[in-house]
């Protein structure tokens, strides 16, 4: 970057010299701050992209292999609870925008509002995610030791689930792969909660900043990098969602 | 020689008499995979030989005192070429050749005679067709094809020859096969070479090479009363898989004579090759290896019988030509329908367990 | 070997600079809580060094059981327990780390005129995961160890195994993020932090290769994470992903587990043979013959090295058509490799030799990482894998690579930088004669193996047939020269820390920029941002710098 501007250092390094607080001393400029945060941050998604790219490729593997299964055990999911988790987690992402937007313009209140808002639709996605859970626990769905086929190998016994998709019994040797399909969805589901909490714990501490108007003073990099994880984790969310939920409906 | 110490002299004359480069050639691919590996030898001697060359003689005249400032040379693209293009010719004359080598292994020719070799924690297990069982020891004749169908019932296990110079892993859940043809009468060394835990180290055995007759011999002498087939025929019967597998019009599977080799149409839609691998998973996993025109109503037996018994049973499968017998085992139990010559009500009661609706098991 | 190219400052009057990065804060907190890179990676080469020697010490246990054919110095159990901490320590700890950790993150920075990594906090982040990873994997050993092989296999590592096999994980997991995140600052700081005139082709190689490897950190560790998660899931909760008896496939594990372990030797080896680039060059007095091929070479083992990781697999019962493909482009990998080993050679070529220590480590390089790549070859091609594979010959193959090429390349760095890390010299003529034990202990090690491997010994047996115990015991007598042959570079480099002779900035007469700063280097590397007027390894350029120098001895480059 040749037009940038060179800040010369005095003969000792005590020495201060004129430029925002926030930039830290091995910057050449702000902008050049920014983009290696910004780089950093997509490039850790991209990891990211990988370390769930694992556990897809799995599922795309036994999918394939036990198709009815997999079918049979999507349909136990129930698609109301996923959509409404969706819409949440797509409002969350719009008030994570808006958030962003809101720092780069400085209005500090907007940003603590958003961010606020952002981590209650995120504790609500939790909140909606252990209903599902739970429902999944009541039905020895978790694999391990109790896992039960019955909602599987008698598919009336599961009256509720029977009554929208009218299953036809697996034979026994199909219905016990359904616990691959829930391994997955396990690890699948709990990764991204995982990835939740994380987020949701990092924006406790961003509102906490926030409200010291840590971001509201041209100083936005993190604010904007903590958005893309945001959004990064909402896309993941997306395809779990096409994937566990949507992809068999009609099958 | 009585100056050097006696351990260590014993250690050389030790060494002289047995020291070796390469394990003996005793199978018929041998001879095919050391060529390889001569050569291989050499293109990596030669290799070596001229980069040490080069770096030893421009260290010579290149030394500081011979040669005191540097001539800057930037590079040359036919130099450059040079070495990418040779490397890679040789490296794909390498791929090449070890490609055929490797299909040869692992393509038994048809005629080859198969042993059952079972691998857990931490032993081998041979099944001969002929009912002989082994445990980690091998016995095989020279001058025929013999071809190892191998599975683990617990851990990654390799089942290694180094004087046949094949290697194959026995997998949990799934056949493999390797092949090969002994050539000269021995023992020879038979480990596991896949790391399975405490004793992965012992579990060790011999692979003993015989001539046909010294086999043959060695057949008749350990001989359990019955072959593979018929333990395969007994378990047939006592898990009632006649009750559908009886060829009769009415049955509800397939007949099972002269399946195996068979291209077989799928309920699923494409066809399949009945080998050993489609038999076994068609008796553990049966829904998703439905026949055409049949419905998948047959129960899984996994976790109710044990690799040998799904050994025995594929070996009977591969060698029932005729439904006869099975016909005549269902014959006898027709008339006399209520008493003991009813089969396996064990089975009976095991698929009234379950909750599928194939818990009548009348013919 | 009269002749050397060493240029210290009169002894009589130099002293080390009084402001440097080593001197500017004391207490053990200001390293602790350091953003320093140069710290940063002082502290990575105290713990790795730890770590190297722990796992030197477990691979001396298996070298002394390996004496005899019996299992008789430990129980099998033991031994399992042993060569497995020995691989985890070795390869999570040692060789993944070493050279980008402590090299990579002292000297990119340097190198490419930045003040420090883009990352600071994260890079020291990244050495707490280590550091936490690391005690994890002591307190496995502490507390029983576990015996499942460096490389988890499944089904042995979810159900038949019942030791620690999820606080080895663990440790690998957070070493793993610690890799990723060092490799993420890396990419970051090359990307950007670059000083002005520091075109991408001006890079020092070291710089090329670490960028390449860093590519491999960021896209192939998580998998690895992802599927050591699966593997504790597996464990505790008794899911089924990998599980035959469920009806999932322990393959799976291996290609996933080999996806990243597979590119892992190349994050291992990229490096060193950066560390080769620089010292061949600054030794010979010449630029690297081909910069651009040597440059590009090291981004095509980074992409080829991720489509090969099944030739791990050939025996396993993989497609023997997936085996064709894989085997293909095993061979593919190997070329950029033979082009970088002829590239150094004809580096060579009329120039202006010198044999200090790091030369002679690098012509240890070169010799046994040209027969570890050989025989990688041999591996690499279908059928002679099956006669090969997980026997001795894998574990000589990997050894020549990682040891004799890796180690090699490690020591030949620390020997070249350590007058930058520390503004003194190390003894010149002990070190080189612990260069050639080491290169003559390390032959007499692994050269046995090889033929042990053809023999058909399998590798982690606690007991083998008599027949071998020839070439074992050669291997361990050698193993011990070996072990000499490390140690002393501990004691000596410790000594020069105190007694060595002052270095001044550029006792090599080397070209880049982190040679025109002062010895040690000042804590943000230059006091005026440099700017980058010359090619690398443009030795015609140092001369006319240091005869302005000479004409205007008041005025200084820098520092």
């Amino acid at each position: 970057m040749p037009d940038s501007p060179v800040i010369v250092h005095g003969a000792s390094e005590a020495d201060h010299h004129e430029h925002p607080a926030y930039l830290r001393h091995h910057f050449e400029s702000v902008e050049q701050q920014a983009d290696a945060a910004g780089f950093a941050m997509w490039l850790f998604l991209v990891t990211e992209v990988m370390f769930f790219g694992g556990m897809f490729t799995a599922y795309l593997i036994y999918r394939n292999w036990y198709y009815p299964a997999f079918v049979a055990a999507s349909h136990q999911l129930d698609v109301r609870w996923g959509t409404l988790n969706t819409l949440v987690l797509i409002i969350s992402s719009f008030t994570m925008a808006m958030g962003v937007w809101c720092a780069e313009t400085r209005r500090k209140k907007g940003l603590v509002l958003c961010l606020m808002l952002t981590m209650i639709l995120g504790l609500g996605f939790l909140g909606i995610k252990s209903i599902e859970y739970s429902e999944k626990i009541e039905k020895h769905h978790v694999p391990g030791f109790h896992y039960s086929l019955q909602s599987f190998t008698d598919p009336q016994s599961d009256s509720a689930v029977y009554a929208e998709y009218h299953d036809k019994p697996l034979p026994l040797d199909m219905a016990r792969h359904t616990e691959i399909y829930f391994s997955l969805y396990f690890a699948l589901t709990g990764m991204h909660a995982l990835h939740m909490i994380i987020g949701i714990a990092i924006l406790g501490f961003m509102i906490f900043r926030a409200q010291a108007g840590a971001y509201t003073s041209g100083h936005v990099t993190f604010v904007e990098n903590f958005g893309l994880y945001w959004h990064f984790v909402d896309v993941i969310w997306i395809y779990l969602f096409a994937l566990l939920y949507l992809i068999s409906r009609h099958q | 020689m009585s100056h050097i110490s006696p351990v260590l002299w014993q250690f050389l004359v030790k060494w002289m008499t047995t020291f070796a480069l390469f394990p003996p050639e005793a199978s018929k691919i041998a001879p095919q995979m050391d060529a390889l590996l001569f050569f291989m030898i050499l293109i990596s001697l030669i290799g070596l030989t001229i980069v040490t060359l080069l770096v030893v003689s421009f260290c010579i005249l290149y030394s500081k005192e011979r040669h005191p400032v540097a001539v800057q040379v930037e590079g040359s693209t036919l130099l450059e070429a040079t070495w990418t293009i040779i490397p890679l010719g040789l490296f794909l004359v390498m791929f090449v050749w070890g490609a055929l080598i490797y299909f040869r292994v692992f393509t038994p020719p048809a005629n080859s005679m198969n042993i059952y070799v079972v691998g857990k924690q931490w032993m081998w297990k041979a099944e001969h067709p002929g009912g002989q069982h082994e445990i980690n020891s091998l016995h095989v004749p020279t001058g025929r094809a013999v071809q190892l169908t191998l599975i683990s019932q617990d851990v990654f296990h390799s089942f290694s020859i180094p004087a046949f110079r094949v290697k194959r892993e026995a997998i949990p859940g799934r056949y493999t096969t390797v092949w090969f043809e002994p050539t000269v009468p021995g023992t020879y060394h038979l480990f596991c070479t896949q790391y399975c835990g405490t004793n992965h180290s012992q579990m060790i055995g011999d692979v003993v090479v015989m001539t046909p007759e010294g086999y043959k011999k060695w057949l008749d002498e350990s001989t359990s009363g019955a072959s593979l087939a018929q333990n395969g025929e007994r378990l047939f019967a006592s898990l009632s898989c006649a009750a559908c597998h009886n060829a009769r019009p009415d049955a509800r599977g397939p007949g099972l004579a002269n399946v195996y080799g068979a291209k077989l149409p799928l309920a699923s839609g494409g066809t399949v090759t009945a080998d050993d691998a489609y038999l076994r998973e068609s008796i553990l996993n049966p829904s998703q290896h439905v026949t055409q025109g049949y419905a998948p109503i047959m129960p899984t037996y996994q976790g109710q019988i044990s690799e040998e018994g799904v050994i025995a049973l594929v070996e009977y499968i591969k060698n029932l030509n005729s439904d006869y017998r099975i016909q005549q085992t269902l014959n006898t139990t027709d008339l006399l329908p209520e008493s003991e010559g009813k089969p396996a009500p064990a089975v009976t009661g095991q698929a009234g367990k379950k909750p599928a609706p194939q818990g009548k098991v009348n013919p | 070997m009269s002749a050397t190219i060493v240029s210290l400052p009169d002894q009589s009057t130099a002293r080390i600079p009084k402001m440097n990065y080593l001197s500017k804060e004391n207490g053990l907190l200001s390293w602790l809580l350091t953003g320093d890179h140069k710290r940063i990676a002082i502290l990575y080469l105290i713990s790795l060094s730890f770590f190297f020697f722990i796992g030197g010490a477990l691979a001396g246990l298996i070298r002394l059981e390996l004496l005899t054919p019996q299992a008789d110095l430990m129980a099998t159990d033991t031994y399992n327990k042993v060569f497995t901490m020995h691989g985890v320590i070795m390869i999570f700890f040692f060789l993944v780390p070493s050279v980008p950790a402590t090299l990579g993150n002292f000297l990119i920075p340097l190198m490419i005129g930045a003040k420090d990594l883009a990352l600071p906090k994260v890079n020291l982040l990244s050495w707490y995961l280590y550091i936490a990873g690391g005690t994890l994997a002591i307190y496995t050993m502490a507390t029983g160890g576990v015996d499942t092989g460096w490389t988890f296999t499944t089904p042995l590592s979810t159900h038949y195994v019942n030791t620690n096999v999820l606080t080895t994980g663990l440790a690998v997991f957070i070493a793993g993020f610690s890799s990723i995140f060092t490799g993420l600052n890396f990419i970051v700081t090359i990307h950007k932090m670059r000083c002005p005139g520091m075109t991408w082709f001006r890079l020092p190689l070291f710089v090329w290769a670490h960028y390449a490897a860093s590519i491999l950190m960021v896209l192939a560790t998580p998998v690895v994470a992802i599927a050591i998660v699966l593997v504790a899931l597996e464990r505790t909760l008794g899911i089924g992903v990998f599980d035959p008896t469920k009806g999932g496939d322990p393959l799976l594990f291996q290609h996933l587990f080999w996806f990243y372990s597979h590119p892992a030797v190349y994050i291992m080896i990229l490096p060193g043979m950066g560390v080769i680039s620089e010292t061949i060059s600054t030794f010979s007095r010449k630029r690297v013959f081909g910069y651009t091929a040597v440059a590009f070479s090291s981004v095509a083992i980074a992409v080829f090295g991720f489509f090969v990781w099944a030739h791990h697999m050939f025996i396993m019962g993989i497609s023997n058509y997936a085996v064709l493909v894989f085997s293909l482009l095993t061979m593919l990998v190997a070329v950029p490799s033979a082009i970088k080993i002829f590239n150094w050679t004809f580096t060579l070529y009329k120039g202006s030799i010198t044999f200090e220590t790091p030369m002679l480590y690098t012509f240890g390089f070169m010799g046994l990482f040209t027969i570890g790549g050989l025989t990688g070859v041999f591996l690499g091609t279908s059928g002679t894998d099956i006669h090969l594979t997980e026997t001795y010959f894998i574990v000589a193959h990997f050894h020549f690579v990682m040891v004799g090429g890796m180690l090699m390349a490690f020591l030949a760095g620390i020997h070249f930088w350590w007058p930058k890390m520390t503004g003194r010299m190390y003894p010149e003529k002990i070190s080189q004669l612990a260069a050639v034990i080491t290169f003559i202990g390390f032959n007499f090690t692994f050269f046995p193996q090889f033929i042990l491997g053809t023999l058909g010994m399998p590798r982690r047996y606690a007991s083998y047939p008599p027949e071998f115990q020839v070439l074992n015991v050669f291997s361990t007598a050698g193993a011990t020269i070996l072990g000499v042959g490390y140690l002393l570079p501990v004691l000596y480099l410790t000594w020069s820390l105190k007694y060595g002779a002052i270095a001044g900035n550029n006792p090599w007469q080397a070209t880049g920029l982190e040679w025109q700063i002062q010895s040690p280097p000042l804590t943000e590397n230059f006091t005026v941002t440099p700017i980058m007027d010359h090619e690398a390894y443009d030795y015609e350029w140092l001369e006319n710098q240091n005869l302005a120098k000479e004409k205007s001895k008041e005025v200084t480059h820098a520092g």
